[in-house]
């Protein structure tokens, strides 16, 4: 049997599907967390039931990507859950009414119905089972409340099928439900209400914002830093180096084994950042360098996503977001990118048209560096001074709007126009935020790890057999000659196409100036994006588009990088 | 009734309050926003607009939506006499 949990953007379905399946999903306080969809099982009585988390959707008649994955799956389920936002009954109803039409029976999960009693919201449950025909469960996804009672009552799911003529009298019958069942009752002016208030204000928005980008660089940066000082650096120093030290000895201090596993030694002795080993440079840029980025920034994500902060950062934006074509919306992806490109570019599914998509993608491949990579960057270009890896970032950015500009101009069509709902201001409930960091740190460390390994791997065979200079040779007149920058360096540039942070690993014994990291990194951020990010963008791009937009990042590092190399 | 009482979302004040009239667009158009409970008949708050022909912010019931300022101008609105 297959249970599909429906309901519109922003509801909490992914919550429920947590709370009923055990399986740990991503969700956020912003409509269209859901891009795919996830499965779970949950035992009823004897038999293993699939519940399938569906991407949010205000209607059957779909109007984005996301919401015609939504309207397909239907055909799938044999029974719904429709999780209704009790706060937004009337809207809410509207794809209720349209999906008791069908023959699939559908249960109701009246969610939020804490949020709907702070609000002054009331809501006559037994009143509306009658009039629509199917049981109504009251939940509360965050704290569990209700979902006993949601699974207790799946079989009473019922199918009434009553069939509009039009969306007129549709609406016309949701009106009569809304004033039968539902009553409103004095409240007071909240903290949210004055929050919203100043965020919706164009000077207060923009003000706001700013604040929140300097703050969430600093304390990301500050997290990041102190996991790398307090935590990881004293457990590699202490810990790790001795032992590796131990195995040094015993694998003889040198040979291809030794090489391979713990490297060479400098000054007989392991470098982290150089000796490049699986054990020593391999496992250290992971757990030493990245690892502690990618926490700090998916739990400041993680928090800003719940607050419901993103889709009002996206409204301030949509003015600007036109003219590289695009709107506020495609902020989100824009974000997520700064944690993983992967994720970011199946975000764009939120985007409306193929064109948005395409834009969204090319650009976030090329101006929007990973974690993994900005964590490298800071930690090696840092190393000179943090006004050089504001000239990467700096570099980026520039690029980012020019060749949103220029794609705005070329690519044919038109941007759609921002159509979004904006929800409450939530505390974060940090339950969700944990799992939420939890999930992503551990997907990423299982995703990552491999290829960091794998890339470490095919440096050090590839270095025996001799083919890196063999390849230095052969790039030189363009690496040299446009770039300024040693022959060497084509090699971490290729191994950016396995991993951008083992490629800037590799940059770090190269003795490079200061220009010259700043130079070469950028190239690596702008160029190809890394084997992952490829394979998504073909999958969500098609074969030619992601070619078209492999040839645009080229270019675009190409220009780039010897321009840098003229002016710095 | 004076000329001033209907207007579009776009050119009313931010803080008034009124009731939608119109979509003043195609099926399409008229779809999409009565997905996000805005038709006509409902009672519509503008919060916010943006500088520079940016988006517009409307309360509708219990929810916030922000639109694009082409669409805010396809909604005509009557404005409630008491506001």
């Amino acid at each position: 049997m297959k249970i599909l949990l429906m309901g519109n953007p922003n509801v909490g379905k992914s919550v429920l599907f947590t709370r009923l399946t055990g399986t740990r999903t991503i969700a956020s306080n912003y409509p269209g967390t859901t891009v795919g969809f996830t499965r779970g099982y949950l035992k009823l009585g004897e038999e293993q039931v699939e519940i399938i988390d569906v991407p949010g959707t205000y209607t059957l008649e779909p109007t984005s990507k996301a919401e015609q994955i939504a309207a397909e799956m239907l055909k799938e389920g044999d029974l719904v859950i429709d999780v209704v936002d009790a706060t937004n009954l009337e809207r809410n109803l509207n794809l209720t009414l349209q999906l008791l039409e069908r023959q699939v029976p559908v249960i109701v999960a009246l969610n939020m119905w804490d949020d709907a009693h702070h609000r002054g919201i009331n809501i006559d449950v037994a009143r509306l089972e009658e009039l629509l025909g199917v049981p109504v469960v009251p939940t509360v996804g965050v704290t569990g409340q209700g979902i006993r009672e949601l699974v207790s009552r799946l079989p009473e799911a019922a199918a009434p099928q009553v069939i509009y003529s039009s969306s007129d009298e549709r609406w016309a019958k949701i009106g009569d439900i809304v004033s039968q069942v539902q009553s409103l009752s004095h409240r007071h002016h909240t903290w949210r209400d004055v929050l919203e208030d100043a965020s919706n204000h164009p000077a207060g928005g923009a003000a706001i914002a700013l604040l929140v980008l300097v703050a969430t660089f600093w304390v990301i940066r500050l997290i990041g830093e102190g996991i790398i000082n307090y935590v990881t650096d004293p457990l590699f120093n202490w810990l790790w180096t001795p032992l590796l030290m131990k195995l040094s000895h015993l694998l003889g201090s040198t040979g291809f084994w030794h090489d391979i596993l713990v490297g060479k030694l400098i000054n007989e002795d392991i470098d982290y950042l150089q000796s490049m080993g699986l054990l020593s440079t391999g496992l250290y840029i992971e757990f030493g360098v990245v690892i502690p980025y990618i926490v700090s920034f998916y739990l400041i994500l993680g928090i800003l996503e719940d607050i419901g902060y993103l889709p009002r950062l996206a409204v301030l934006m949509d003015t600007f977001m036109h003219r590289i074509g695009l709107h506020g919306y495609a902020i989100i992806p824009t974000m997520l990118g700064l944690g993983c490109n992967v994720p970011a570019v199946m975000a764009t599914r939120i985007l409306e048209s193929r064109r948005e998509r395409f834009i969204a993608a090319t650009l976030i491949s090329i101006g929007i560096p990973c974690a993994a990579l900005q964590a490298m960057i800071i930690g090696l270009v840092g190393q000179q001074g943090m006004q050089y890896v504001a000239l990467v970032y700096g570099s980026l950015f520039i690029s980012w709007i020019i060749i949103g500009l220029i794609l705005n101009y070329t690519v044919k069509g038109f941007s759609p126009e921002l159509i979004i709902e904006i929800p409450p201001y939530r505390l974060p409930p940090w339950q969700v935020i944990g799992e939420k960091l939890w999930l992503r740190v551990s997907s990423f460390i299982k995703e990552a790890l491999p290829i960091v390994l794998g890339a470490v791997l095919v440096v050090n065979i590839l270095y025996t057999v001799g083919i890196f200079d063999f390849m230095a040779n052969i790039a030189a007149p363009i690496v040299s000659g446009l770039f300024g920058l040693p022959k060497e360096t084509v090699v971490a540039l290729a191994i950016g196409f396995l991993r951008k942070d083992v490629a800037v690993g590799m940059l770090a014994p190269l003795g490079l100036t200061a220009t010259q990291l700043v130079i070469s990194t950028t190239v690596l951020a702008m160029s190809f994006p890394c084997v992952a990010t490829f394979v998504i963008l073909a999958r969500e791009l098609g074969a030619r588009d992601m070619l078209k937009a492999t040839g645009i990042m080229i270019a675009s590092a190409l220009i780039v990088g010897s321009l840098q190399n003229l002016i710095l | 009734m004076s000329q001033e009482t209907q207007l579009t979302l776009g050119r009313m004040e931010v803080g008034q309050t009124g009731t939608i009239i119109q979509i003043l667009g195609g099926r399409g158009l008229t779809q999409r926003l009565e997905a996000l409970g805005i038709r006509p008949g409902k009672k519509v708050t503008k919060i916010s607009s943006m500088l520079f022909r940016g988006p517009v912010t409307l309360r509708v019931n219990h929810t916030q939506v922000a639109l694009g300022f082409g669409m805010a101008n396809k909604i005509l609105i009557e404005i409630d006499k008491s506001a």
